[in-house]
C-alpha cells in the first residue's frame, strides 16, 4: 500500500530545525514539522511564505469600521432623522466611538477567521494522529513529515534522506479513510 | 536510532525556576486539570462561592419580580451600587488583556505564567460588569433595544448617547477577550487531549482543540493572529474604560463633567486589575503548588505596576481638585468640598488611604516580595477602587445644583447582597476555570524552558 507520508521524530529543537532545512534544500516544498511550542526558526528553515493573516485583518478592520459608520449614518440621517433643536443629523464626531469599536471587532474576527481557514481547522482527523507516539508532539516530541503528494516525493529517496538525519523514530503514515 | 532524547532543562531566569523541562511544566499544569488533586480547600471555596452564586441568582429573580425599589436608589441618586459595581468590575477586567496584549507586544517574559488566568479573570469580570447595567435597566426585558436591528417600530439606538457606545465597547471587549483567550488556549487543549486517560475527557478536549497538531504552518499563523489580536486589543483596553468614563463625563453634572475622566479611569482600572491579579495569584500559587512557575519576580513586577498606576491615579485625584478650583465654577468647588467634608467624606478619605497611601509601602523591594503583605494590600486596593467608583457615582449626584434637589443615598441590604453575590459568582467561575482548564499557558511555558535552556549568546 502506498503511504500517505513518512514521519520522523527528532530529539531536540535544534535537530528538528536542521532536518527541516535539509529536506527543504532537498526540494521538499510540502514538508511539515510538528512541535509542542512555537519555534520561529522553523519558518525560515521550511521557507514558509508569510501568512496572509495581516492582510485579512486589515480588510476585516476596514470593513468593520466602514460598516459601523455606515450603519450610524444610515440610521441617523436616512432612516430615522431626529430634529432636536436643528442639530445636524450627520454628527460625525459622535459616531467615532462605535466606529472605532466596530473596527477592532471586524479586525479581530478576521484575524481569527484567517487563522482557522489558513491552518485548515477545525479538522479532527489527520494521518499524523495515527502514528505511534505522535501524542508527544504536544509534549516534548519534535516531528518532521514528508508527504507523498509532494512534487519531490520518491519513497526510497525520502526514507534514505530522513534516515541520514538520524531521527529517533521513523514511521510510514497511512491515509485517513474518507 | 532510538537513543533517549537529551533532557532540556531550564535555568533560573527569575520568572522560571531552574530544572524545569518540557515534560515537567506540562505535568505540573495539566495534573491540576486531569487528576483529582484539587484538595479540600478548593471544595470549600467552591461550595461557599457556589451558595453565594445561587443567592445572587435568587436575588436577580427577586429584583426582576419586584423592581428596582429593593435598592436604595431614588431621586436624585438614581445611580447607586449597580453602576459603581459595573465600573469596578470592568476596571478589574482590564488587567487581563493588558497583561496579555501590552506585555506581549513589549516582549515581557513575566507575562507567560500569569496571562492565561488573568485573561479568564478578565472574561468573568467583564461578564459581571455587563450584567449590572442590565439589572439596573428597570425593564430588563427591553435590553435588546440597545442593539441596532431593523425593527417594526422603525427605531434605532441613539448613536450620540455614551450608553450606546458603552454597549458596543463592552460587547466588543468581551468578544475580543474571548477570542484572544481561546486562541491562546488551543495548543494547551491539544496537550490535554493527548494526556487525558479517560476517553470522554480526550474527546471533549479533542473537540475543543479543533484538531490542533502543532504544525509549523499552524504555529506560524497562530503567532501572527495572536500578535495581531494583541495589537488590536491594546487600543481596545484603553478605549473601553474611556468609553465607560464618558457615561459620566458627557453628562453636565458637577463632578462628572471633566475631560480628565478617560485617562483617569484607565489608570484606576489598571490599578484595580493588577490588585485583583495579585489577589488571585497568591492563593492559586499556594494551593496548586505553582511556585516553580509563578515566582517572587512576578509579584515584584505586578507590585511595581500597582505602584505606578497608584501614582498616576494620585495625579488624577490632584488634577481633579485643581481643575475644580481653577475653573472657578461654584458647583464644581462645592462638590469637591462636599467630598472632603460631607456625609460621604469617609468614602473619599477611605479611598485616598486605600488607593494612594497604602500602596506606598511598595517602594521597598522587601515588601514587594512579601506575599502575605501583598495579598492584604491587594484586598485593600480592591476595596479602595470600589470606594472610588461609589464616590464618583454618588457624591456627584446627591448634591448638584439646587438645594431642593439634594438628597442622600443609603444602600439597602439588597445593594450589599448584589455586590457580595457578584463577587461570589466571579470567584465561583474562576474556581471552575482553574479546575477544568490549564490556568497557565503550557505551550508558552515550554517555549520559555527552551529559551532559558539555550546557551547564552556572546555578551
Amino acid at each position: 500500500m502506498k503511504p500517505w507520508g513518512l514521519l520522523a521524530q527528532f530529539e531536540s529543537v535544534e535537530s528538528l530545525v536542521h532536518a527541516a532545512r535539509a529536506v527543504r534544500t532537498a526540494g521538499y516544498r510540502r514538508a511539515e514539522t510538528y512541535a509542542p511550542f512555537d519555534i520561529e526558526a522553523i519558518d525560515e528553515a521550511l521557507r514558509l511564505p508569510p501568512p496572509r493573516t495581516a492582510a485579512a485583518t486589515l480588510a476585516g478592520a476596514l470593513l468593520g469600521g466602514a460598516g459601523g459608520y455606515f450603519l450610524q449614518w444610515y440610521a441617523a440621517v436616512v432612516d430615522l432623522p431626529l430634529n432636536i433643536g436643528g442639530r445636524p443629523g450627520h454628527s460625525w464626531p459622535m459616531f467615532i466611538p462605535v466606529t472605532f469599536e466596530m473596527t477592532i471587532l471586524g479586525g479581530a474576527l478576521a484575524a481569527v477567521a484567517a487563522f482557522f481557514i489558513g491552518s485548515r481547522l477545525p479538522s479532527l482527523d489527520h494521518p499524523v494522529f495515527g502514528a505511534p507516539g505522535f501524542e508527544a508532539a504536544t509534549r516534548d516530541g519534535f516531528f518532521l513529515c514528508l508527504r507523498a503528494d509532494d512534487p519531490a516525493w520518491n519513497e526510497t529517496d525520502a526514507r534514505r534522506l530522513l534516515s541520514e538525519l538520524r531521527p529517533m523514530a521513523l514511521h510510514a503514515l497511512e491515509a485517513v479513510p474518507p | 536510532m532510538t537513543s533517549p532524547a537529551p533532557v532540556v532543562a531550564s535555568s533560573d531566569i527569575g520568572v522560571l525556576q531552574a530544572g524545569q523541562t518540557y515534560r515537567s511544566v506540562g505535568d505540573l499544569i495539566e495534573g491540576r486539570v486531569l487528576d483529582h488533586r484539587t484538595g479540600r480547600v478548593w471544595w470549600i471555596a467552591f461550595a461557599v462561592s457556589g451558595i453565594g452564586m445561587l443567592v445572587f441568582l435568587g436575588a436577580i429573580g427577586w429584583l426582576f419580580h419586584i423592581g428596582l425599589g429593593i435598592w436604595g436608589i431614588n431621586m436624585p441618586v438614581a445611580w447607586g451600587f449597580a453602576i459603581a459595581n459595573c465600573v469596578w468590575w470592568i476596571g478589574i477586567g482590564h488587567a487581563g488583556t493588558f497583561i496579555s496584549a501590552v506585555l506581549l507586544l513589549a516582549r515581557q517574559r513575566w507575562r507567560t505564567s500569569i496571562n492565561r488566568f488573568a485573561e479568564a479573570m478578565t472574561l468573568f469580570a467583564a461578564g459581571m460588569a455587563g450584567l449590572f447595567p442590565l439589572l439596573h435597566l428597570g425593564r430588563p426585558w427591553f435590553a435588546y433595544w440597545l442593539a441596532p436591528y431593523p425593527d417594526r417600530m422603525g427605531l434605532w439606538p441613539q448613536w450620540r448617547s455614551p450608553l450606546v457606545w458603552d454597549f458596543f465597547a463592552i460587547a466588543t471587549y468581551l468578544a475580543v477577550s474571548f477570542l484572544f483567550w481561546y486562541l491562546g488556549l488551543m495548543p494547551d487543549l491539544a496537550s490535554l487531549r493527548d494526556r487525558a486517560r479517560q476517553p470522554w475527557k480526550a474527546i471533549t478536549f479533542g473537540v475543543l482543540a479543533m484538531g490542533w497538531r502543532g504544525e509549523a504552518r499552524q504555529w506560524s499563523r497562530h503567532r501572527t493572529a495572536y500578535l495581531l489580536l494583541a495589537g488590536l486589543a491594546t487600543p481596545l483596553v484603553v478605549s473601553v474604560h474611556s468609553v465607560v468614563s464618558l457615561d459620566f463625563a458627557i453628562g453636565n453634572t458637577p463632578g462628572y463633567h471633566s475631560t480628565i475622566f478617560p485617562p483617569f479611569f484607565v489608570a484606576g482600572a489598571l490599578l484595580s486589575g493588577f490588585a485583583m491579579v495579585i489577589t488571585l495569584a497568591v492563593p492559586l500559587r499556594y494551593f496548586f503548588g505553582l511556585q516553580a512557575v509563578i515566582t517572587p519576580r512576578h509579584f515584584d513586577n505586578a507590585a511595581k505596576v500597582v505602584l505606578a498606576t497608584c501614582c498616576l491615579l494620585g495625579y488624577g485625584y490632584v488634577m481633579e481638585i485643581f481643575t475644580a478650583f481653577y475653573s472657578g465654577d461654584r458647583y464644581e468647588i462645592a462638590v469637591t468640598l462636599q467630598r472632603w467634608t460631607g456625609p460621604y467624606a469617609f468614602v473619599y478619605w477611605g479611598m485616598i488611604f486605600c488607593n494612594i497611601v497604602a500602596p506606598q509601602v511598595l517602594w521597598w523591594r522587601r515588601n514587594r516580595r512579601n506575599l502575605a503583605l501583598l495579598f492584604g494590600l491587594s484586598l485593600v486596593v480592591n476595596v479602595g477602587m470600589w470606594a472610588e467608583r461609589v464616590m464618583i457615582v454618588v457624591t456627584s449626584l446627591y448634591h448638584d445644583y439646587l438645594p431642593s434637589a439634594w438628597g442622600l443615598y443609603v444602600p439597602t441590604g439588597w445593594d450589599w447582597l448584589f455586590l457580595a453575590g457578584s463577587i461570589c459568582t466571579f470567584a465561583w467561575l474562576f474556581l471552575v476555570f482553574v479546575r477544568l482548564l490549564p490556568a497557565i499557558s503550557i505551550a508558552e511555558m515550554r517555549g520559555l524552558v527552551h529559551a532559558s535552556a539555550a546557551p547564552e549568546g556572546p555578551p
